[in-house]
């Protein structure tokens, strides 16, 4: 066991699986030599050589396009797509070519993919290296989309998705990478796809979250926890496929849910989740479900950033005001 | 451009790549896509096949192409209007009818053939192309990757995008560009301000080859080469075959809207089929009788499969939710839960 923080834990999963299993291609922009320009895969080129360890050309696309022949001719490639905001360059290649390639060949065919992308606020970075694309992917049937926040299940779910049979996009919290630190174990071990993790327990609001703001829902939930509110913090993990029972649980308890997204707000998966928990508890909620995310507008310039997107205190806010109803 | 066979299917370019028995062999496959495609249409046309693509006029490309793989090793991608060669390359004809009615099986690669599904998204099939080639290579295996496109593919960033990662991984992948002078109505001068389409491959590195798409022999020997250069490890080739789309690009097209006729009644003449007849006629591979054998023999073939097509049973929609992940997750299985409740499975 050793505190790490979300970048080592990535590198650490991506070291393991890469010598346990040498079907493992790691490849992307700037992979290799530099050890990526967040140092993800820093130290990989050298200890696996530059037939395992790959420089692309800049293209998503190809990326993306590539992973699918790669995983067809037998390897298990794990790509990394620089910033999650540029995978759009490559949207054809990973929604309407990667997600479909089982249902494609009617069952003949697979892809064990896995697309690694940081995304999200907080490194001072321009549009579209900061901006929380997620629900762009989690629309597309056949691709999992996993957005977790702690050390430990970065490591965990990074290696359950290179060893899951389908393509996963893998995303990473660029606020979490040096921020967010943890108790990691040194050895293999994986966490389920598809399950939630109660990250506080609490029993008036259930707040709901992923990536990182999960950080923000839990000091939102310590500063309720002042003014005598019990709050429950869902870390979601991952998107699709959903833990529907254990929003329903939770929610079903506390009878109250606020929802937290950095995406902005229309047609968010914030949006999605409130729907779900609708389905399944609508007869326990005792108030409207509240959603705190970022306005209707693209990512601002740096000066402008604090206040898109949501913090501990709107958070906070909504919390309060959903104990009112 | 490299040409073996004039219109009148007089050799000029020296002595014929392959045997008679292969050139048959070449023929044979030809006319049996023609006469898929014919058949297709006349069956679409009377509502008992959805909308579709015919190959018609394109075959000698897409089989001279597919002649010179080893479908043992070798890997054929297409787009969609490359029937043909797929055929040659192994792919079962009673699945091609299966394909126009719609039924998922069609998109299943059988066991053990080297051949992706029918690609809708054009030039999407590219990058994974390439990908699989890079692959085959980090692998030491021997194979070779063929990848089907057409004109209007060579303005897709996926095109440019998959030449350029070809170029650099030194993958061992024939790009072939079937050029057939339109993109549904647009025409090769709207699609490109290049001389010509093969000469794009200059800028990825490669060499770039334009020959006769309608020469069986040319496209043939031309993929043959590209091929033997990739398995040697000299990477990739970009073959530009110049052919002409016979027939519609899809039965919801209307080319009397766009196609001059003169231009239509000029390549008629070239017809790559019509171009092997003859070949084979002055050779004395084949007679007028032999001819109307081999033709008798691809209608009762079709007709077999066509026959059997039909008896495939239809799809069950439970189908689609098994073939989403290896797994569906619970929130799909309650999704298939509600298609049998309302009895739809």
């Amino acid at each position: 066991m050793a505190e790490l923080t979300v970048v080592e834990a990535v590198n650490q999963a991506l070291s393991l699986e890469m010598s346990r299993d040498d079907r493992v291609l790691v490849f992307g922009e700037d992979v290799g030599r530099t050890g990526g320009v967040f140092r993800a895969t820093d130290g990989l080129y050298e200890r696996f050589g530059a037939d395992r360890v790959i420089d692309t050309p800049l293209s998503e696309g190809v990326i993306a396009g590539a992973a699918i022949g790669l995983a067809l001719a037998g390897w298990v490639p794990v790509a990394e797509i620089q910033f999650l905001g540029f995978a759009h360059n490559g949207f054809n290649q990973v929604v309407d070519q990667l997600a479909r390639v089982r249902y494609r060949s009617a069952g003949s065919l697979s892809a064990q993919v896995t697309i690694r992308a940081p995304y999200g606020a907080g490194v001072r970075a321009p549009e579209l290296h900061s901006d929380a694309f997620e629900a762009h992917f989690a629309h597309a049937p056949g691709l999992k989309v996993v957005a977790a926040s702690t050390p430990h299940d970065i490591k965990g779910l990074l290696l359950a998705s290179i060893r899951d049979p389908d393509p996963v996009l893998f995303l990473e919290p660029l606020r979490g990478y040096r921020q967010v630190r943890g108790e990691v174990p040194d050895g293999d071990y994986t966490v389920e796809l598809g399950k939630a993790r109660i990250a506080r327990a609490g029993t008036d609001v259930t707040v709901v979250a992923w990536s990182a703001a999960v950080q923000v829902a839990l000091q939102a939930a310590e500063d309720a926890q002042a003014q005598g509110i019990s709050v429950e913090v869902i870390d979601l993990r991952t998107l699709v496929p959903l833990d529907v029972a254990a929003l329903a649980e939770s929610v079903t308890r506390t009878g109250r849910a606020v929802v937290v997204q950095e995406a902005p707000l229309t047609a968010g998966f914030g949006a999605e989740v409130v729907a779900t928990i609708q389905e399944e508890a609508f007869f326990s909620l005792q108030a409207p479900i509240r959603r705190v995310a970022a306005p209707d507008v693209p990512y601002p310039v740096q000066l402008l950033e604090e206040a898109y997107a949501p913090n501990a205190e709107r958070v906070l806010e909504a919390i309060v005001s959903t104990t009112r109803d | 451009m490299v040409r073996y066979l004039d219109e009148d299917g007089e050799l000029v370019g020296g002595e014929p790549p392959m045997s008679d028995e292969m050139a048959l062999a070449g023929y044979t496959v030809m006319l049996k896509g023609r006469r898929f495609d014919e058949r297709s249409v006349s069956l679409q046309r009377q509502g008992r096949m959805v909308t579709l693509a015919p190959g018609i006029g394109q075959e000698a490309a897409t089989v001279g192409a597919a002649m010179a793989l080893d479908n043992k090793t070798d890997w054929f991608v297409p787009q969609y209007r490359e029937l043909a060669g797929q055929l040659w390359h192994g792919y079962p004809l009673r699945r091609a009818f299966l394909w126009h009615v719609g039924h998922p099986i069609a998109f299943q690669v059988p066991e053990g053939l080297k051949m992706l599904p029918f690609q809708a998204a054009i030039a999407g099939q590219l990058p994974q192309a390439a990908g699989l080639a890079w692959g085959l290579k980090l692998k030491r295996d021997p194979g070779v990757v063929l990848a089907v496109f057409g004109d209007g593919g060579t303005s897709q960033g996926d095109f440019h995008e998959a030449m350029n990662l070809a170029g650099v991984m030194q993958a061992p992948i024939v790009f072939l560009c079937q050029n057939n002078g339109w993109a549904i109505s647009t025409t090769i001068e709207q699609q490109t301000a290049s001389a010509t389409l093969a000469q794009k491959a200059v800028a990825y590195g490669f060499p770039g080859v334009q020959c006769d798409g309608n020469d069986l022999f040319a496209v043939y020997a031309v993929v043959r080469e590209a091929a033997k250069r990739a398995r040697a490890g000299e990477g990739p080739t970009l073959v530009e075959a110049i052919t002409y789309r016979l027939g519609l690009h899809t039965t919801a097209d209307d080319p009397t809207r766009y196609e001059p006729p003169e231009m239509h009644d000029q390549w008629v003449n070239r017809d790559p089929l019509l171009r092997m007849q003859r070949y084979l006629k002055a050779r004395g591979v084949v007679d007028a009788a032999r001819l109307e054998q081999v033709e008798s023999d691809v209608r009762e073939e079709l007709r077999v499969a066509w026959d059997e097509a039909q008896n495939e049973p239809a799809p069950d929609p439970r189908q689609y939710f098994e073939h989403v992940h290896a797994e569906p997750s619970d929130r799909l299985k309650r999704q298939l839960a509600h298609v049998r409740k309302d009895g739809n499975g």
